[in-house]
């Protein structure tokens, strides 16, 4: 089938005739004569040749030093410098991948369907929750559509929000919550960790707490259900895909839903997106999971074969009875992801997850010696990351070490505004962090911040 | 299938049958028919006070969704959970095992409010 199909001039005539019209002109008769672009008054500069636009584009992306060998990244806050594998990117780049269109249709996305089935089933088997759907927009919208459902099951319109979830998924969550009217009560941490004790009397219909927590810490989880438990509330965690192959998964520790960001398997950092969102729930709550799912059957013939499914619960059927307006999904990240989780398999993930935590262990024992100018803001377990104080500000450490050849970490404020956090610098070790690149990063660090 | 005799409608196609203060309720032939394939049955709660015309149920067919109303107002006193498991008996038989709740009714009179036998065909068959 040919790449394009354009309109021959006995077409358009054809068409036009057909409406009574005159010229294409006549179509666009309904805006008003007073807002039209007069011709030619798009007011672009001349064309330039071909050599000369690409390296203008060139010049203008240099002015970014990207993550690479020049600047070594230290830094995560839920998007993660990881390798991706040339397997991933061959198979992630393939056109029935990457050109298909929404294809749902079960009579010729086959192999789409079946690839976002996997993508589902490996998701569930992170998150330790039996029902995944075909993904969100990336985890701050995973997060929102969470505590829709929650609200909605609950029928409480109040949310409980760590202080230790992502600010940025908090930012977004709180945007929705303004159109959605659900009350968002931000429970702050001490130590590190969130002081449900400090909550006020009521009840919420929804708590929401990081695995590990922003600040990479591991939270006592089994203490939180109970509470939510006494409260019927329902819980919410935001979890970290690598960190969970050392801990117990959300599922297992009895969450109700279960949402993460899924960028950390096979997509590049890319300045922030397009990412992925993970999210998973319970059997009984099938109904109310919002956006795509596939499910696999058998057709007329008894071969298995995938289709969207459930649909019912979608907001095109369902109307303002849906708990959600979400009808789309992320399909070619969450295809990539499927594909390097592949590659990884259950033991690469554990490796992986491994390999962050030793390296994040091995970092910190070197920034926290005698007479080191740093401090923890917590000593509660971490995983892959950990947020450290600075005698002059993380912003300034920042931008020095980049002379030194790191992307040093975030500086963490927004969002923590009041707490013993504010002003500190969040570090993250990943797979791809030798002990060499380790060793300098400390000793360029502690020189930087005298 | 025909209406059984014994019943009285409402214009949105749910039937009732009146036993003593109470009333048991389904959907009728002419609904099951327009919603096809009837697979999820949201039942009512046992308990829960529900006035006439407000959502008492809500049935999911493979490509709609549709809502159930209270014919009368009432608390819920019983609910068929054998719904749960074979939601195609509101196809198969919605005037027997496809029954959907039973109410205490609050008001009998709101009973003068529904349609006799022949005022429901009546409606149908236009």
């Amino acid at each position: 089938m040919a790449g394009f199909i354009p309109h021959t001039a006995g077409e358009i005539d054809e068409m036009l005739a057909f409406l009574g019209l005159g010229t294409i002109g006549d179509l666009f008769d309904a805006i008003p004569e007073s807002i039209r672009l007069a011709n030619g008054d798009l007011r672009l500069p001349p064309g330039v040749s071909e050599p000369d636009v690409l390296q203008s584009i060139e010049d203008f992306a240099g002015k970014n030093i990207p993550v690479s060998s020049d600047l070594v990244c230290f830094a995560g806050g839920g998007a993660y410098d990881h390798d991706i594998s040339s397997a991933t990117k061959a198979l992630a780049s393939r056109s029935e991948f990457v050109t298909a269109y929404t294809p749902y249709q079960p009579e010729v996305a086959q192999g789409v369907l079946q690839a976002l089935f996997e993508y589902q089933t490996l998701v569930s088997r992170l998150s330790g929750l039996p029902i995944s759907n075909a993904s969100l927009y990336d985890g701050a919208s995973s997060l929102v559509e969470a505590i829709n459902l929650g609200v909605a099951h609950k029928k409480n319109p109040v949310v409980w929000m760590s202080q230790g979830v992502n600010p940025s998924f908090r930012t977004v969550a709180d945007t929705f919550a303004d159109g959605t009217g659900h009350e968002i009560v931000t429970i702050p941490l001490s130590n590190g960790l969130t002081d449900w004790g400090s909550a006020g009397p009521q009840n919420p219909g929804v708590i929401v707490v990081g695995l590990p927590n922003y600040l990479g810490v591991v939270e006592d989880i089994p203490a939180l259900i109970a509470f939510a438990r006494q409260r019927d509330a329902a819980v919410v965690i935001v979890y970290d895909p690598v960190s969970v192959a050392l801990l117990r998964s959300p599922g297992a520790l009895g969450a109700d839903v279960a949402v993460a960001e899924g960028q950390a398997f096979g997509v590049g950092l890319n300045f922030g997106g397009p990412y992925v969102g993970l999210f998973s729930t319970k059997s009984e709550y099938v109904r109310m999971l919002p956006g795509r799912l596939v499910g696999e059957t058998v057709d007329r013939t008894g071969q298995k074969g995938y289709v969207t499914t459930l649909r019912t619960r979608e907001q095109d059927i369902r109307r303002e009875k849906a708990s959600s307006n979400v009808c789309t999904n992320q399909t070619l990240i969450a295809i990539t992801a499927a594909i390097q989780l592949s590659w990884l398999g259950k033991k690469g993930v554990t490796e992986l997850a491994q390999r962050c935590y030793s390296g994040t262990q091995y970092l910190k024992g070197l920034l926290l010696g005698t007479g080191s100018p740093l401090t923890l803001t917590s000593d509660a377990p971490t995983v892959r990351e950990f947020a450290v104080r600075t005698p002059i500000p993380p912003e300034t450490v920042v931008e020095r070490m980049i002379n030194e050849g790191f992307l040093a970490g975030i500086p963490l404020n927004s969002g923590f505004d009041g707490s013993n956090i504010h002003g500190s610098l969040l570090v993250s070790v990943t797979e791809k962090r030798t002990s060499s690149e380790i060793e300098r990063y400390a000793d360029a660090i502690q020189r930087v911040v005298k | 299938m025909s209406e059984p005799e014994n019943l009285l409608f409402t214009v949105d196609h749910e039937w009732v049958r009146v036993e003593g203060g109470t009333v048991i309720i389904g959907i009728t032939d002419y609904a099951q028919e327009a919603l096809g394939d009837i697979v999820f049955v949201q039942l009512p709660t046992p308990n829960d006070v529900v006035s006439a015309n407000s959502t008492l149920s809500e049935v999911e067919s493979t490509k709609s969704v549709s809502d159930i109303y209270a014919p009368v107002s009432g608390r819920v006193i019983k609910v068929n959970e054998t719904l749960s498991t074979s939601p195609e008996l509101m196809n198969s038989s919605p005037y027997g095992d496809g029954w959907i709740a039973v109410l205490e009714m609050s008001d009998e009179h709101e009973l003068e409010n529904l349609l006799t036998l022949e005022e429901y065909q009546k409606l149908i068959d236009n």
